[in-house]
């Protein structure tokens, strides 16, 4: 009884055709077409899982080893000598000590000797410099160990940590028959009492057939895209692999094993003989690990390093002293604390990022605090009090334009204003906050707004009913009931504003900086503009941080979506 | 403002007045006159003019849209909130015009009470959703006096015996029929002179409408409610006298006797005895 209209006279409908061929014909098409929905569905959610997964995989297998760091455990010998010959036992006298010679000797008594200069030089180089931080650590600790010899833990370098990760990279072959080497250290000349060596020799000339033909495919590829430019770089390369399969057809001719080959290594007496020249029947080289005596030995081994030593950043000697130190248990895996608390560094193994975490609370904390009050406050505002007029409307569509505004152009803004017209500290915190938090404002208060709007006006209208004014019956109902929105809005920006790396570079968030900052005006970078640094560096060791600190990086944004996620379903309201 | 206690008092009070109410000299509550009202460009109401007796009940009729719950949400202002709506005329409640600048809107509604067609408990626990009103107006000075109101308001609205043990659960959590004497119950807590109720009971089932037409009985001994309502039967049998609204025009307004036994107008008897809609 909604109107006063008499009833009207009622046109003939047609009648719902349910069971002619055409409406069978539209019912199959129409289940069809779910059919074809529902396939679309499954593969686009197929696709995305997949390269998910790839990402994730790539990255946690690339980021993982960063948590895991090698050091050598040795016995040091602290001598009141070397540290504090005036015996002061103070912490500056401590932290001025040079350790180095006390760690060399402690490694020189780790390993067969002696190794020579060379040998006692790479023997030093396989310590981090930051190698004696854990002992000076403990000496200052404990003053009272300067003279005894304390058991402690010296960092590796990079390249010994990454090549100790590295599995599978050495192979022995335990050799049949017996070889008598000539010398005990310098040139060793080998000779064997047979063909010992004639599968070594066999599987080197293999080597060189398979790197003769991807020099070959090489070539071939740099002459299909031609030009004179390469035409000498393709004469080189086929003259080298013409070369190589030469050498390689005569299966009994002398090999000389340089650095494009892997490297063989004979170990007898104790000892470790480097390969330069292989025939079945003898080898000469050089003696990394001096032998213990030059005799004759059945028992003695072929040891492999399969990566040729162009190819690798450690030398066939580190790798022989590494091997032996880890053959005697010397090697020793654990966590890489310092990973979380150093901060940035030139060297691999001494770089953290607790720099870029801190620096990272620090932006987040002045964008946070900027953001949320703002951001919520201009939200009920416009939701709530503004009128609806021509410039609330230009307001509103502002925003949102602002909320799609690239972030780099918010790095510019932030450059002029905060940095050339305010002159505030450059690198800091402070300013990527204020830069962050113009990112994220137009977020927060979209989104808060999408929270107030959908609390319904009944409540609004049930605060007023008893005799509230506007902004109680805002405050008290309106704005707990969109809360869980709002901090779910709050948590997504802060989540975006924790991956932004573009507006920071401009503000000069870029620099390296060592110090982990104590504060939001002193210089510091942040997590993604680490691993943007990171992944600009050469050493292997870093592109292994970098991974790490996209690990730590992404830690930090699934806490905070499940939060988000976690906030939403226990404060989800059914009207 | 009336004082917390004095809902104790008004309930001692005799329950002559409802009937009282229906005699010859009536103490007019709300008085309306000339009131137009439009949503921008249309026009909702036309020239209504009506009186309304204090502590008596008055019932809105009309097909839907002619605009009941307009004129009812003119009495508290509670159309201020629509930014395009316009009032003109005069509204007076105890011969005060409640759209002079002078008058507080916040202190109004606190006197013109409402209960929406929907329930809508704040989404806080029932003690609180009947406390809001009081403490917001400073009605209690101390925790005990709050809880008494509180109590007071429950059992007004016949809630208490169901809801007593259990005060600190979401309002919400209610079934509609308890929410909606919960809403009755907050806005009997601010003690209003006037109750606006727009379908009360329009989401509820017979039962739980009869519980509330209970109610609205026993509130007339104190209050003047002013009601709308789509059903004729709920209309005739609590409300003393009737409003009969069409396409914004107050048709014809009179004793419910007599507005149902012998209309005046003819469009007032197709109302009544469904000969449209
Ligand atoms: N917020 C609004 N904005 C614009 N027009 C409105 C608004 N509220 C009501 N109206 C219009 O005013 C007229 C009267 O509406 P009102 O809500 O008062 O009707 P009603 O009599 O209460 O109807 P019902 O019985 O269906 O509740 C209707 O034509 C409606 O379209
Ligand atoms: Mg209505």
């Amino acid at each position: 009884m909604t109107d006063l209209a008499v009833s009207r006279p009622v046109t003939a409908k047609p009648a719902l055709d349910v069971s002619s061929d055409a409406a069978k014909a539209r019912i199959r098409a129409r289940y069809r077409a779910e059919r074809r929905f529902r396939f679309y569905g499954i593969a686009a959610l197929v696709v995305t899982t997949l390269f998910l997964a790839m990402l994730l995989v790539d990255i946690v297998s690339k980021g993982l080893p960063v948590f895991k760091a090698h050091s050598l455990v040795l016995d040091v010998a602290v001598t009141q000598d070397a540290i504090d010959p005036a015996g002061k036992r103070d912490a500056a006298t401590i932290r001025a000590a040079d350790l180095a010679p006390v760690m060399r000797d402690a490694l020189k008594s780790a390993v067969p000797g002696p190794l020579g200069r060379l040998g006692d030089r790479t023997l030093v180089r396989l310590l981090s410099i930051g190698a004696a931080d854990d002992l000076v650590a403990d000496l200052l600790r404990n003053p009272a160990l300067i003279g005894s010899t304390i058991r402690t833990r010296l960092l590796l370098s990079d390249d010994a940590d990454i090549y100790l990760k590295a599995k599978g990279a050495v192979t022995s072959r335990r050799g049949d028959g017996t070889i008598t080497p000539d010398a005990k250290s310098g040139a060793v000349a080998i000779a064997a009492s047979g063909p010992a060596f004639a599968v070594d020799l066999a599987r080197i000339k293999a080597v060189m057939v398979e790197r003769a033909r991807v020099l070959e495919t090489e070539a071939a590829r740099l002459d299909r895209s031609g030009g004179a430019a390469v035409s000498d770089k393709v004469a080189d390369l086929r003259r080298e692999a013409a070369e190589l399969l030469g050498r390689a057809r005569d299966p009994a001719g002398e090999e000389t094993l340089d650095t494009r080959l892997p490297s063989l290594l004979l170990s007898i007496n104790g000892g470790l003989v480097k390969v330069e020249k292989l025939k079945a029947d003898s080898a000469v080289g050089t003696a990394l690990l001096p032998l213990s005596a030059a005799s004759a030995s059945s028992d003695w081994s072929v040891v492999t390093y399969a990566t040729p030593a162009g190819d690798r950043k450690i030398t066939d000697l580190e790798i022989a002293l590494l091997e032996h130190l880890r053959a005697t248990g010397k090697v020793e895996a654990h966590f890489n604390t310092r990973f979380f608390t150093s901060g940035d560094s030139r060297e691999p193994e001494l770089a953290g990022i607790r720099g870029a975490l801190s620096g990272t609370a620090w932006t987040m904390l002045v964008t946070l605090v900027l953001c949320v009050p703002i951001g919520v406050l201009a939200a009920i505002y416009l939701e709530e009090f503004a009128p609806k007029n021509r410039w609330t409307d230009i307001v509103e569509v502002n925003i949102n334009n602002l909320a799609a505004v690239p972030s780099i152009v918010f790095g510019l803004l932030g450059l002029a204003v905060f940095l050339n017209f305010f002159d505030l500290p450059r690198s800091a915190p402070l300013v990527g906050g204020l830069v962050l938090a113009l990112l994220v404002l137009p977020t927060i208060i979209i989104a808060s707004r999408a929270a107030l709007k959908s609390v319904p006006p009944s409540i609004k209208e049930a605060a007023l009913g008893v005799g509230a004014s506007h902004q109680q019956a805002v405050f008290h109902h309106v704005l707990p009931s969109a809360v869980p929105g709002i901090m779910t809005g709050t948590i997504i920006g802060m989540a975006h504003a924790l991956g932004e790396t573009a507006p920071l570079l401009l503000i000069g968030m870029v620099a390296f900086i060592v110090d982990v900052p104590q504060a939001i005006t002193d210089a510091s970078t942040v997590l993604p503009v680490q691993v943007y640094l990171w992944s600009d560096l050469p050493e292997p060791a870093f592109q292994e941080k970098t991974a790490g600190a996209i690990i730590v990086m992404l830690m930090f944004l699934f806490v905070m979506n499940a939060a988000a996620i976690m906030l939403r379903r226990r404060f989800e309201r059914r009207w | 403002m009336p004082e917390a206690l004095s809902i104790r008092t008004a309930a001692e009070s005799s329950p002559a007045a409802a009937t009282a109410a229906t005699a010859a000299p009536r103490e007019i509550k709300v008085t309306a006159r000339d009131v137009n009202v439009s949503y921008g460009e249309k026009q909702a109401l036309f020239d209504v003019d009506v009186d309304i007796a204090a502590r008596s009940v008055m019932a809105f009729i009309g097909p839907s849209g002619c605009g009941k719950s307009t004129f009812l949400r003119c009495i508290n202002r509670m159309n201020d909130t629509i930014p395009i709506c316009r009032v003109t005329g005069r509204i007076e409640v105890d011969g005060r015009d409640i759209y002079d600048p002078e008058i507080d809107v916040v202190q109004l509604r606190a006197r013109v009470g409402m209960v929406f067609q929907k329930p809508n408990p704040f989404p806080k626990s029932i003690y609180e959703n009947v406390a809001y009103g009081p403490r917001l107006h400073g009605m209690a000075t101390n925790k005990a006096e709050l809880d008494a109101i509180v109590e007071e308001s429950l059992r007004r609205a016949s809630l208490w015996k169901e809801v007593s043990d259990r005060l600190e659960q979401p309002g919400t959590g209610l079934s509609g029929g308890q929410q909606q004497r919960l809403c009755i119950a907050r806005a009997i807590a601010v003690s209003p002179e006037i109750i606006l109720m727009d379908e009360p009971c329009s989401a509820l089932d017979p039962i739980a409408t009869a519980r509330i037409e209970e109610l609205i009985d026993e509130l007339t001994e104190n209050f003047t409610i002013i009601i709308v309502t789509h059903s004729m039967q709920q209309a005739a049998r609590v409300s003393q006298r009737t409003a009969f609204f069409h396409l914004g025009r107050l048709i014809e307004e009179g004793p419910t006797e007599q507005i149902f036994s012998n209309p005046k107008d003819r469009r007032t008897q197709d109302y009544i005895t469904g000969r449209f809609g």
